[in-house]
Order: structure tokens, then C-alpha cells, then sequence
């Protein structure tokens, strides 16, 4: 099927989900204004990044109001979006939700929390431990939030559970400036969305955020990738934008003629072979 | 070499956006600076013009009886050029009033007072504009640690603070800031005729390409002298940074509680923001 999304490149505030949560009504409006019939979020859009000792404050139950008022717009609207989600065995994590229809359709929680250089991401919340596919009325679709893609397994696992659309949903930190044209953090994103599309004969929606938090800039530049790794549309850099994207239905199909990587991939082999590698590993 | 060129849009886009967003974000509109004269002043005075808008910019040039006069005539060739708020304070009376205590007091003893004499000045005029003090010293110089704690170091933002003093050049260059400006020897002014490369003992160019290849590129001793850099400069200026990393750190303390500032109680400055 054709349909449009939408990548809302928003600036959230650090901490503040009353504001943050209009940011993100405002831009719903905005895309379904536009005619979106998906709009995808950054990664903890409602919450801001460096949050540090405010993740048990900002974090969300799945039952909590700012949810149920999300459901009730994806009626208009599906909606993926990032949070932070508390358990009931008040474990934090970096959740992305699937919002469809008026119900949660799914809850993906962040397996690889960077915690090197600028990030710190383990020291306050716990690690997701599933990938997932899941039914849209898009089709079957996986998500996976920043670091999560920079893992060769995770878009794989998703795409051999049966997804044909990756929604990546990301607060990267914009980095390397050099002689280069653009951010060494941009250009490494873009290899990655580009090739994992195309590895997997996917379609890659990246929304990223933008703004700045302490000095940290967050570079947008979200964008669509067709199902051969070409890119279709692509947000400003460093600024607000809703990137629009029309989704041509029949382009993965044909992809999929064209090269029929994920028809011939053997998942029993991989499997056989991940399990004596497992076993001969000395841990 | 020229590991160091960058792409002079692209920085000048991050750090303008970084000034309106951050000075913005605390409910301000407007920038403070010390305008000295020199390049590194001059450079932040243009971003901040260009973020702000120069009606939002005070600069502020504030000389001791022995500035080199040129000095105060850069900074008002660069204020004038962008058509910032520019006043001149003289800190000769402060200064020397205090001296008159110490009148054997060193020439660094008197070179630090002066700095902080200054930032006294700047804080005291955010105060009275409703402007946040913009830093000045660029990521050549904190790593060396070549700046007075609690002077010319403090700050509430710094756009420059993580680009070497070779990017300055450039990024100057491409900002439009005056030649006279750019092409002038640094210097920090505290006696007739000084220059930091003669008081440092090397020159910046020299200085940030073995600095970019030991912090950025994280490069060993092993690797820095199969570089081509000579084993003992390459000792001076580690035995700088790491003699002047207490400057760059906020003051220690003492830990009793659960949770202490900074170490366990931890948020980020733009918290709420």
C-alpha cells in the first residue's frame, strides 16, 4: 500500500514533558494536516537526552495520561515515539511505543545503551532484551532507537522476523566537524540508514532530533530510505522540520524481485552456526 | 600535515546555533564579552553578532595603562564593524590601587589580577544588560592551560572552547573578522612587546597538531614520535595539560552525604530547560 510519513525532527526541552508533549500534538496536527498517515518521533522525544538523575522523574507508566492521550490522536494518526518508560518493578528504560488505532500495537526497549564517551545511557536506565517485529497496517514493521541500528544483528533480527519497514528512532549528537562537507556523526548515519536498507531490502525511516543540551547539538537530518538504499527524503540539519516522505507501496516489491537477499537467506544456517559459536566461545 | 582544516559553514553553523539556543534557553537575549583586541574575542564578538543580532552584543574592552594601544584600537575596529555595544573601561585605578598593598607583587600575581579584575567587570555588566558572559578562550589554550582561573577562563558559555587555535584562523578568515586582527602575533597583552608563542616556548600551528593527534585522535607516545614530533616537546606539553587540568574542573568537594553535587547527584545544566 502508498502512504506518507512524517519525521518530526523536534527540539525537545531537557525534562520537561508537559512542553514536550504539546511539541509533539503540534507536529501530530502538522502531519495529518499534511495528509501523514504515520509520523515517526525521536528517541525519547518526550523527555529530552542527557537526562541523567531525572530519568526516574520524567519516566512514564504505560497506563499514565500522556499515553492515553497519545492513543486517542493515533486514531488519527499512527505514532511512533520515544520516553522513558518505568516498569512496575521500577526499572527505567529507553522505550520507543507503537501507537496505532487507539492502542499500544508495540513497546520496544533499547537493548544497547551506550555508555562510553559523551553517552551514559546504563548508568540510569536497564537494558531492553528483545527485538520484535510486529503487525501496522503498514505491514510488519520493527523499531529500533539510536544505538540499537550501529548492531548488525538488530535490523537483521527484525528483518528476518519479518519486517519490511525499520523505524529508527534517534538522538545523535552531532560531532566531527573536519575539512569534510558535512559532521562526520551525519555522514556515518547516512552510510548506516543507506546500507542497512539496502542489506535488507527494508525501508528505513530515521527521525533525529535537533537542539542543544549543554552545548551538546543534536544534527536532525532525519530521513526515508527506499528499499534499495536510496534516500527519498531528507530533514534540514541542526534545524526544526517535519520531513514528508511519500512511501511508494510497490518499490519493496519489486526490490524484493530485483534481489532477493531475504528469500535466500538461510536462517537455519545462521543459526546452527551462532550456536557453536556460542558454544566454543570462551567467556 | 592539516589535520585541522574544517568546514568553516558547518562550525559556524553549530556555534551560532549553539549561542541564540543556549543564551535563549535561560530566558536571555543578549551577550557579554571582554573585547580585547585579539582574535579569539574578536571571532566569539561574530558569532555572537551573528546569533544574537549586534543590537544583543556589549562588548567591553577594558585596558591597563601598559595595553599596547593597538589593542583598544582592534577592538574597536571590530566592534564598529559590526555595530556592537562597545564601551571602554579602564582597569589602571582597580589594579593599581591594589597593588599599592604589594608593590613587589610578580609580574604573573599582577597578569592574573588583571583577568579577574576584568571578569569582575563583565559579570557586573551582565548584571546590568541581562546578559550572559560569553567565554573566550578557545580549546589550544584551556588544554594548555593558559588562562587565569576565575579570569579570562570563566564564563557562562564558551562557543570557541572546543576548537583549536589553528580553526580560530580559519573560521575567522571566514567570518570576516578584520586581517589586522587575524594576521597580528597573539598575544596576552601583559607587558610591552609579549607574545604567548615566545612565553610558551612553541608555536600554536606546532601545538595543536600534536595536540589534535594526542586528545582527539588519542594517539601514544610511540605513535606521536613515529609522527615526527620530537619526544620532548611532546613531554612539555603533556606535562602541561595534565599540570593545568585542575583548571578545567570545578572546584572539589569534600563528600559526606549520599549524594554530593557533581558526583552523585547529577543533572545537566540545561535541566528544565
Amino acid at each position: 500500500m502508498d502512504f506518507t510519513v512524517a519525521l518530526a525532527q523536534i527540539k525537545p526541552k531537557l525534562g520537561c514533558l508537559d512542553d514536550n508533549l504539546a511539541l509533539v500534538e503540534a507536529a501530530i496536527e502538522k502531519g495529518i494536516a499534511a495528509g501523514a498517515d504515520l509520523i515517526v518521533f525521536p528517541e525519547l522525544a518526550l523527555t529530552g537526552y542527557f537526562l541523567k538523575d531525572l530519568v526516574p522523574e520524567v519516566a512514564l507508566r504505560l497506563d499514565a495520561p500522556q499515553i492515553e492521550k497519545l492513543k486517542t490522536l493515533s486514531k488519527r494518526i499512527s505514532i511512533a515515539i520515544g520516553l522513558v518508560e518505568v516498569s512496575s518493578d521500577f526499572r527505567f528504560f529507553n522505550s520507543a511505543l507503537y501507537l496505532e488505532e487507539g492502542e499500544i500495537r508495540h513497546v520496544h526497549r533499547k537493548v544497547y545503551l551506550p555508555t562510553y564517551g559523551l553517552f551514559d545511557e546504563q548508568r540510569y536506565m536497564a537494558r531492553g532484551e528483545r527485538f520484535r517485529a510486529f503487525d501496522t497496517r503498514f505491514g510488519r514493521v520493527g523499531m529500533l532507537i539510536c544505538e540499537d541500528m550501529w548492531h548488525l544483528s538488530a535490523p537483521y533480527v527484525l528483518a528476518m522476523d519479518g519486517a519490511m519497514t525499520l523505524l529508527c528512532l534517534s538522538s545523535s549528537p552531532g560531532r566531527g566537524v573536519s575539512g569534510t562537507e558535512g559532521l562526520g556523526s551525519a555522514a556515518a548515519w547516512q552510510k548506516l540508514t543507506a546500507t542497512t536498507a539496502m542489506f535488507l531490502n527494508c525501508r528505513v525511516f530515521y527521525c533525529n532530533r535537533v537542539g542543544y543540551e549543554d552545548g551538546i547539538n543534536f544534527w536532525g537530518g532525519s530521513e526515508a530510505i527506499s528499499p534499495s538504499g536510496e534516500v527519498t527524503a531528507r530533514g534540514a540539519i541542526l534545524e526544526e522540520d517535519l520531513v514528508l516522505a511519500k512511501v511508494d507501496g510497490g518499490a519493496l516489491r519489486r526490490e524484493r524481485i530485483f534481489s532477493p537477499m531475504m528469500r535466500d537467506e538461510n536462517l537455519a544456517i545462521t543459526v546452527k552456526e551462532l550456536k557453536r559459536i556460542d558454544r566454543e566461545k570462551e567467556y | 600535515m592539516g589535520a585541522l582544516t574544517v568546514n568553516t559553514a558547518l562550525l559556524r553553523q553549530i556555534l551560532v546555533g549553539f549561542v541564540r539556543d543556549e543564551v535563549c534557553k535561560v530566558g536571555l537575549r543578549k551577550g557579554v564579552l571582554g573585547l580585547s583586541g585579539g582574535i579569539d574575542s574578536a571571532l566569539v564578538a561574530y558569532i555572537a553578532a551573528e546569533a544574537l543580532g549586534p543590537e544583543n552584543v556589549y562588548a567591553y574592552c577594558m585596558p591597563y595603562r601598559t595595553s599596547n594601544p593597538e589593542s583598544e584600537a582592534h577592538a574597536r575596529l571590530v566592534a564598529e564593524s559590526l555595530g556592537i555595544n562597545f564601551k571602554v573601561i579602564e582597569i589602571t585605578g582597580m589594579v593599581d590601587a591594589y597593588f599599592d598593598l604589594y608593590p613587589d607583587a610578580s609580574n604573573m600575581r599582577r597578569g592574573n589580577k588583571m583577568a579577574r579584575e576584568r571578569m569582575t567587570i563583565l559579570y557586573d555588566h551582565s548584571a546590568e544588560v541581562a546578559g550572559l558572559v560569553l567565554g573566550t578562550s578557545n580549546k589550544t589554550e584551556l588544554l594548555l592551560g593558559y588562562g587565569t582561573l576565575h579570569g579570562d577562563m570563566a564564563s557562562a558559555l564558551n562557543p570557541i572552547g572546543d576548537i583549536y587555535k589553528s580553526q580560530v584562523w580559519e573560521l575567522s578568515e571566514a567570518m570576516g573578522v578584520p586581517h589586522e586582527v587575524i594576521e597580528k602575533k597573539p598575544s596576552a597583552d601583559l607587558w610591552a612587546g609579549q607574545t604567548d608563542e615566545q612565553e610558551l616556548g612553541f608555536t600554536y600551528r606546532d601545538a595543536d597538531e600534536l595536540l589534535y593527534r594526542m586528545v582527539d585522535q588519542r594517539m601514544s607516545r610511540e605513535e606521536l614520535i613515529a609522527a615526527g614530533f620530537e619526544a620532548q616537546f611532546i613531554d612539555n606539553v603533556h606535562r602541561k595539560v595534565q599540570g593545568s587540568h585542575f583548571k578545567r574542573r570545578l572546584p572539589i568537594i569534600a563528600k559526606v552525604s549520599n549524594r554530593t553535587i557533581d558526583r552523585d547527584f547529577r543533572y545537566a545544566r540545561d535541566w528544565g530547560k
